[in-house]
């Protein structure tokens, strides 16, 4: 019989696995495209004002940025474990997995909150020059992505609470798990680039 | 305003060579213009279904190897030429001339302001001696504008915090156009000046008055000049015709009407207001965009520019001031 | 009739017990959350062609001003925000969408032998998206833009219109615009019938698939442009800000990113659709299909690396002038090789003019003069004279308007029959034709000497020894205005009235015509199995369907 899910009875559950990983890797494809504009933004800018970069640099918190790179390389972590655990059909172990995926994301965005407010105590805003407008339109776009990330896996969660994934079926989980991990390539490029390079 | 393929006297050197590629692009063009557009309306009428019979005979031919690859290379070749032709005059517009005079060209919302190596400034007019070269040094103050001389085929954008060049050199004396041609704003259309190109001897003699002429002016000569010089003549006209912002002939003692139903007398202090702080007061029916004068004209100044438009609003001075504007027009 | 396929699908039963048609279903709900594919290329459709009136209008008005060289009709900044609606209208609620999302969305699961695109719901979504940004720009206008569809900085950082709104619907037209690329480049890859290799494939697919390539990686660039526009005004970030350390020029680039690649956006579909046209009304093969095929992947290529052609005089670099000089060039190639091989299809074949075909062969025909002009801009020192002037607008209009949009009007015209069941009537889309292509050349042609001449774009007066070639324009605007009229009035009287249409009236290989007129919901009762090249004409006759 169709596969399940509304609006695939169209295909057969193979091609809709396959379609599914085409679509989710064509999206991170934009995704790429969409940061790459900034990241050219920021080699332009870097370039032009490298005393700039160097001075602003050592303003930012290097503690709370690789916390947070350590939280969201666990995140990545939890959501492969997911992955994993469903494929042996573990539903509970899923459902685990991705609570933790989730409350480690609502973690990193909670640093982030704490990070913001005090570049804001010390006077430092996105108008304050070059360095700080990227820093906060790059992380606060990739802050995004982590708010919808968290959004969409609190999707599948639900989900997986109604029983809705097997060892047959777990496609939403890997392409949401998928779209995680390259949240988390992100921001492994942004915590050098803004953090550690002088 | 000389035509390219007119008279053959070209205003400059660079006309001439551009107006030569666009020559040889238009033969060439022309020559696959017909070719292909006639091919494809000789075959269109050629191969027409003459009776209403499905079975007509069609070939099957499908591909080509030879012909395919022969209508790869010529193309190929063609818009090589294009390129290599366009680069070489390209670069040779684009070269500074050996012995080119530097003049600063300050372009901003909605006029542009030429300074001379010897001091001078001229707004909205650049003077020239024919046969010299020249380099533009070109700065906007606000947003993009562009420098286009149809005459002689040059253009440049002006950028806004950092300096843009433009080598020309005018071999033939007259009058010329310089249009805006970066989208600017409400004053774009009209952003215009003129290029005259004087001989070397005239232009000499120009220099010499025009730096005189700023040495001694009476109050009003010198609101005048204020005027001329800070670009407000690029909206304000003098004359009655409305431009941009309102005219300025009557202006002193009018009583306006504001945006906002207000309306006010405008006296020295509205006339002052209106210059450190535009946006105040906007006369109804106009847009708000006239930019702040404050630190760039003084209190002097603007007594100067006061006394100035008092002679605007009297009887004989109006009619003086009328003769005046239109010795200047030249068209 | 059975009730479900034999793939499974189920299939929607009407009154009198035989697959619905896909137009059958009434009610707004219907269409508001409708999943297949046809109704929601019919929404884009109808959007696209409104908003074409709308632009269309605009122009006329642009038009009406320019007769008159002083400040008559309406004033400089309403002539400024007309300029800029003309342009941001046509551009992203007209040419952008129309073929793709409308022609594409109708055509593409069809033309491939599927039942619809690869995410349906995705697909529903994307038109939501689309209507969705297209509010947020109308609200806009509350201090309507003024900017030129170009929104250089710093004029667009600093005016007092709504730009920030502006960006975000723009934002969010683009983001459908990515998403349904995203959505055909997987129906493309996935679904297509058995059989159904990449090299029998009809061509308009190709031109599709290399289009939704585009516009998934060339959009996101537009996207984070307009986003960082949004934030120069609202927080006073300044990469694009002199005053701040930004440059201008670098909004130039990252815009431009986009807005190049996107001109093959709008051609390559209308390509597609002439590639399909100009066999079925010639009786033959297409000539040189692979050619075709790979020539629109080469133009989605190479496009991606030309975008500083619109930059020569803004103040970049020499060296970036030559290169972006000598690249573009090499884009007008793969094109030149279309041309010849449609052409070549008519050689000893036996042509007919049916209103696709007459658009079909006026596309060749204008798109390739407007594709000569572009010889003087691509050359660098003729492009110092003509840039931004009135030889670059009759350039993009001859490519736009005489290349796209006839494209597109060939395809409504080709298509017509199968989405409606109906019919077009023949004299009226010839008049129509008539007075589009008389009134469109006196219109444009007269441009390229406006502009040549020295007369800049955007200009809402001008001195007085432009304007005989101005009013010549003007006149064309009325007839060209006309001819779409008529052309309009054919389709809303096809639709009510047209004749009943048969399955194939054009006697098509390719697989939508083997579907009902109008198809039924779900396309096709079983799954074609191809086992044939679809432009086998000289082969084989097509059965003529009843």
């Amino acid at each position: 019989m169709a596969a399940e899910g509304s609006g695939h009875a169209h295909m057969d559950p193979a091609q809709a696995y396959d379609a599914a990983k085409l679509g989710i890797w064509t999206f991170l494809a934009t995704e790429v495209l969409l940061f790459g504009g900034l990241f050219t933004a920021y080699i332009v800018f870097r370039l032009k004002f490298p005393e700039m970069f160097r001075i602003d640099h050592a303003h930012l918190n290097r503690l709370m940025g690789a916390t947070n790179t350590v939280v969201l390389i666990c995140s990545s972590l939890t959501v492969a474990l997911g992955i994993a655990a469903i494929r042996k059909g573990k539903q509970g172990l899923l459902r685990l997995y991705l609570a933790l995926t989730i409350l480690l994301a609502a973690v990193f965005l909670g640093i982030k909150y704490v990070e913001w407010n005090e570049k804001f105590a010390h006077g430092l805003f996105p108008d304050t020059d070059v360095f700080f407008s990227l820093y906060f339109v790059m992380t606060g776009l990739h802050g995004l992505h982590v708010l919808g990330g968290m959004l969409v896996l609190g999707g599948v969660l639900a989900l997986a609470w109604r029983g809705k994934f097997s060892e047959r079926y777990y496609t939403p989980v890997e392409v949401s798990g998928l779209y995680w991990h390259f949240v988390d390539l992100v921001w492994i490029y942004l915590f050098p680039l803004f953090y550690l390079i002088g | 305003m000389t035509n390219a393929y007119a008279a053959g006297e070209a205003a400059s050197r660079s006309a001439l060579q551009i107006d030569a590629v666009f020559f040889f692009i238009t033969a060439v063009s022309l020559f696959f213009f017909f070719l292909v557009e006639g091919l494809l309306i000789y075959f269109a009428i050629r191969y027409r279904r003459k009776k209403a019979s499905e079975d007509a005979a069609t070939s099957d031919v499908k591909s080509h190897l030879v012909l395919e690859i022969v209508w790869v290379i010529i193309p190929s070749l063609v818009v090589l030429v294009f390129f290599a032709y366009g680069y070489v005059v390209y670069r040779d517009v684009t070269t500074p001339a050996p012995g080119s005079s530097d003049i600063n060209v300050v372009a901003r919302q909605f006029s542009y302001e030429f300074k001379y190596p010897d001091g001078n400034t001229t707004v909205d007019e650049l003077r020239l001696p024919a046969g010299k070269p020249v380099k533009l040094i070109m700065t906007s103050q606000d947003v993009l504008h562009g420098f286009f001389l149809p005459d002689f085929r040059l253009k440049q954008d002006v950028v806004p915090g950092q300096y843009t060049y433009l080598y020309l050199q005018p071999d033939k004396e007259g009058t010329y156009d310089i249009f805006c041609t970066q989208y600017c704003g409400v004053g774009h259309s009209t952003m215009r000046a003129k290029l005259v190109v004087m001989s070397p001897v005239d232009y000499a003699k120009w220099a010499q008055a025009a730096k005189t002429a700023g040495a001694v002016m009476s109050l009003p000569e010198k609101g005048r000049d204020l005027l001329s010089k800070s670009g407000c003549l690029g909206c304000h006209s003098i004359d009655g015709s409305v431009k941009i912002g309102p005219t300025f002939k009557g202006l002193y003692g009018r009583e306006s009407h504001l945006e906002g139903d207000r309306e006010v007398v405008a006296d020295e202090d509205y006339i002052r207001e209106s210059i450190y702080d535009p946006g105040a007061k906007i006369v109804r029916g106009f847009p708000n965009v006239m930019p702040t004068f404050k630190g760039r004209l003084s209190d002097d100044d603007i007594a100067a520019i006061i006394a100035y438009l008092k002679t605007l609003s009297g009887g004989k001075s109006e009619r003086e001031e009328e003769k005046k504007e239109k010795g200047e027009r030249k068209k | 009739m059975a009730e479900t396929t034999a793939d499974g699908a189920a299939i929607p039963l009407n009154g009198n017990g035989r697959s619905k048609g896909y137009l059958e279903e009434k009610g707004f709900w219907s269409w508001a959350l409708t999943l297949d594919h046809k109704r929601i290329g019919v929404l884009y459709l109808l959007t696209t062609l409104l908003f074409f009136l709308v632009g269309g209008i605009f122009g006329l008005l642009i038009r009406i001003k320019l007769m008159y060289p002083g400040q008559e009709i309406f004033s400089h900044h309403v002539y400024n925000v007309i300029f800029t609606l003309h342009g941001s209208i046509m551009i992203f609620l007209f040419i952008i969408p129309a073929i793709p999302s409308g022609l594409g969305n109708f055509f593409i699961p069809l033309l491939i032998g599927a039942r619809d695109v690869a995410f349906p719901r995705l697909n529903l979504a994307s038109y939501w998206i689309f209507v969705a940004g297209i509010l947020i720009m109308l609200a806009s206008l509350l201090r309507p833009m003024d900017t030129g569809w170009t929104f250089y900085t710093p004029y667009s950082a600093k005016t007092a219109a709504d730009v920030t709104l502006l960006s975000f619907g723009i934002f969010l037209i683009g983001m459908s615009s990515i998403l349904t690329g995203l959505n055909f480049i997987v129906t493309i890859h996935k679904l297509r019938a058995p059989g159904m290799d990449w090299h029998r494939l009809p061509l308009f697919i190709w031109g599709m698939y290399s289009t939704s390539i585009i516009q998934v990686v060339a959009t996101p660039v537009v996207g984070v442009t307009f986003l960082l526009l949004a934030m120069e005004r609202l927080f006073g970030i300044g990469f694009f800000d002199p005053a701040k350390g930004g440059d201008p020029l670098l909004f130039q680039h990252f815009f431009w990113f986009y807005s190049h690649p996107v001109v093959y956006v709008m051609i390559l579909p209308a390509m597609g659709i002439i590639s399909e046209v100009v066999p079925v009304f010639s009786r033959k093969p297409i000539f040189g299909y692979k050619a075709i095929a790979y020539s629109s992947l080469a133009i989605a290529f190479i496009g991606f690396f030309v975008w500083g052609h619109h930059m020569f005089v803004s103040g970049m670099s020499k060296t970036a002038s030559i290169i972006f000089s000598f690249l573009t060039f090499f884009v007008a190639v793969p094109t030149a090789v279309k041309v010849f091989n449609w052409i070549a299809t008519l050689y000893k074949g036996s042509i007919t003019f049916e209103s696709p075909m007459l658009y079909a062969l006026t596309f060749i025909f204008l798109f390739t003069f407007g594709g000569l002009t572009g010889m003087f801009l691509g050359a660098l020192a003729t492009n110092v004279h003509v840039h931004d002037t009135y030889f670059v607008v009759a350039h993009f209009h001859y490519t736009m308007m005489g290349g796209t949009v006839v494209g597109f009007l060939a395809g409504l015209h080709y298509w017509f029959p199968k989405m409606t069941g109906r019919m077009l009537n023949e004299k009226l889309a010839r008049l129509g034709w008539l007075l589009t292509f008389i009134g469109f050349n006196v219109t444009f042609l007269t441009q390229f000497f406006l502009g040549y001449k020295g007369m800049p774009r955007r200009w809402a007066e001008y001195p007085a020894q432009f304007q005989d070639l101005n009013i010549v324009s003007t006149v064309g605007s009325w007839i060209l205005g006309a001819g779409i009229l008529i052309m309009v009035v054919n389709f809303i009287r096809g639709y009510y009235a047209g004749e009943p249409a048969p399955a194939n009236p054009w006697k098509s290989l390719t697989l939508e015509w083997q579907a009902a007129s109008p198809p039924s919901t779900e396309n096709f009762e079983k799954i074609p199995v191809v086992t044939d090249w679809p432009y086998g004409y000289a082969k084989r006759k097509p059965e003529g369907n009843e």
